[in-house]
């Protein structure tokens, strides 16, 4: 089994696609920030004992006044930049992880649901699905959060009820094709029912095309997440996700403070730019029409 | 396809139904408006009184049939913070958020189509290489950081442009435009910039994806045969036979702006429709939040039938249902 994916034209084409290495290696980057990321720094920016104002605003360590204990500065309450960032980072990840885990649950039961019963039940929605996706996902996330408050939590309900429909809708269009196959017949007439049908085969012959939805989906959540938390109704002020650290950054930047928002920005950036182009790598290898 | 036409507005008023029916519910079930309009201090008799008048105490569906018959009469009540007609704050702020999406989407077609016909022309050039890496790029960046640096950069260390506002503005009788002074275009430039980048990526990406499936068809071939230029090939018979999928995407894309535009305005302090629903969030003024996702809806449903009436007269194989 092994042996043969390393031999396989997926890993071969990998081998000799330079942006799908690159974009791995900053998943790879990232992974072990999520992880490992509060090994990494000595201070934990959100433990009150640990901060000191004396150090607030201290620039980076390579300018006049920086110091080695703070390589990318410090913000208004002496939190060490790097340290926010690795930590901001895992709630970045976290929530575009989890909202996509549970988009992608969601969306495909239902679009299996719509694909496999057809009838009353698929043109509800389908119907619900039409309607959401005139809408843009911000909007629809930003009205939701505005009538929640903020929190880990809603913003999770939120991209979940942004996020289902790209799913429901791939997956009821690639059931619809795959029920009128000869092998759902036989299943059929074999006796199965219909949830063994739905889960053993036609599940495992739609999801293929859902790689390719789904890690797009964290990269688009990560940005939304921020753009939320960067207008205040995102994730509280107690678990800062990069957004929010980026939106601090904003208040001082007209002082010239441009530290505690150019760091967090770069690393969101670099985290989504590794997404898409892995995201992009798939999409060719995935897509039988391009080969 | 008048019968069309006349199926798709029945289709729409239902939408914009249900669109009114969600915005109520979510509006009932979040908070107290009773503190917003009378102080928080005031008696039990007052507090009573106030709910009296505001209607808080009859059922559910009593309150819908008021709001439903107040929107359909244009009236959304008064905003809490301003003291006026909620829809007259709208309609004062239209014009500049219209603006700032309109230079944003022309600057970002203007910019992506013939990148993207370039890098479907000739997928594998360094420079094609280099164009989607950039436009990949585009997609990543969150477009408020990408104006905080601009702000940073251009207005605070260099002091090239201004760092907020919308500038001189010509009043036109029914819309005050800021695109007839240079003040105005010197304001803009920025917001403009900041908004447009993702969709410049986007409508790039969509143009050569579609550019590369075109170049493979014999008409193509044919065109090149019968001596037709390379640029006549490329933009008459490519691109507008490649432009199918784009316009779809213009029409989510002027919806994106039009979100997005919240972000940007809050930046640029914009006085447009985005930043005065941030505002008005943040104070839980509730009836300029109704009419802004009203508003917006409403111009959603329009752009989405648009889109699908310009399907038809773009690719006259499509006929409509």
């Amino acid at each position: 089994m092994a042996a043969g994916f390393l031999s396989s034209e997926f890993v071969h084409n990998y081998k000799r696609n330079a942006s799908a290495i690159a974009g791995s290696l900053i998943l790879v980057v990232f992974a072990l920030i999520v992880v490992a990321g509060p090994l990494m720094v000595w201070q934990n920016p959100y433990d009150i004992a640990q901060l000191d104002l004396m150090d607030a605003f201290k620039p980076p360590m390579w300018l006049e006044g920086g110091e080695a204990r703070f390589p990318f500065g410090t913000d208004g309450q002496g939190r060490d930049v790097l340290a926010g960032v690795l930590y901001g980072t895992r709630v970045s990840v976290l929530i575009g992880l989890s909202a996509m885990a549970m988009s992608c649950v969601i969306g495909t039961t239902l679009g299996l649901l719509a694909g496999f019963y057809g009838g009353r039940l698929d043109a509800v929605i389908m119907r619900i699905a039409d309607i959401q996706l005139s809408f843009p996902s911000m909007l629809i996330a930003l009205f939701l959060m505005s009538a929640f408050g903020t929190g880990i939590d809603k913003v999770l309900i939120s991209l979940t009820a942004v996020g289902w429909v790209v799913y429901a809708r791939t997956v009821r269009g690639s059931t619809l094709s795959e029920v009128q196959k000869e092998y759902i017949q036989a299943a059929r007439v074999a006796g199965l029912r219909d949830g063994k049908i739905i889960r053993r085969h036609i599940l495992p012959n739609v999801m293929t095309p859902l790689i390719v939805v789904a890690t797009v989906q964290v990269g688009t959540f990560i940005l939304i997440e921020a753009s939320l938390s960067f207008l205040g109704v995102g994730v509280p002020i107690t678990e800062p996700s990069l957004g929010l650290l980026i939106k601090n950054g904003f208040d001082v930047l007209f002082s010239g403070l441009w530290w505690t928002s150019v760091f967090p920005g770069i690393v969101i950036m670099a985290l989504v730019f590794g997404i898409n182009l892995f995201g992009d790598f798939l999409r060719d290898e995935l897509n039988p029409r391009l080969k | 396809m008048l019968g069309y036409t006349i199926k798709r507005l029945l289709q729409m008023i239902f939408v914009l139904w249900i669109v009114s029916v969600i915005v109520f519910l979510m509006m009932s079930f979040t908070g107290d408006p009773v503190f917003m309009v009378i102080p928080i201090d005031s008696t039990e008799a007052e507090i009573a009184q106030a709910r009296e008048i505001l209607g808080l105490n009859n059922s559910l569906i009593e309150q819908y049939a008021v709001f439903l018959k107040g929107i359909l009469q244009g009236d959304f009540g008064r905003s809490y913070v301003y003291r006026q007609p909620a829809l007259d704050l709208i309609l004062e702020r239209l014009p500049a958020t219209f603006e700032i999406v309109l230079v944003a989407i022309v600057l970002a077609a203007v910019v992506a189509i013939p990148l993207g016909v370039y890098a479907g022309a000739n997928p594998n050039r360094a420079s094609s290489r280099a164009i989607m890496s950039a436009s990949l790029l585009g997609i990543s960046l969150p477009s408020f950081w990408v104006g905080m640096m601009l702000i940073f950069l251009l207005a605070v260390q260099w002091q090239m442009f201004p760092s907020s506002g919308r500038g001189d503005t010509v009043d036109l009788g029914w819309f005050r435009t800021s695109l007839l002074t240079a003040d105005g275009w010197h304001h803009i430039l920025l917001p403009a910039l900041t908004l447009s980048l993702g969709t410049m990526a986007i409508i790039l990406r969509m143009t050569r994806a579609g550019m590369m499936e075109v170049m493979r068809q014999d008409y193509i071939k044919f065109a090149r045969a019968k001596g037709v230029s390379r640029r006549g090939m490329l933009y008459g018979h490519g691109l507008r036979n490649a432009m199918i999928p784009v316009v779809t995407i213009f029409g989510l894309q002027l919806g994106d702006l039009i979100a997005f535009a919240t972000i940007t305005e809050t930046i640029f302090a914009w006085p447009g429709l985005g930043k005065l629903l941030i505002d008005s969030i943040y104070r839980a003024d509730r009836p300029v939040i109704v009419v802004y996702l009203m508003l917006v809806a409403v111009l959603f449903v329009v752009i989405n039938f648009l889109v699908d009436i310009i399907y038809t007269w773009i690719d006259p194989r499509i006929t409509v249902k």
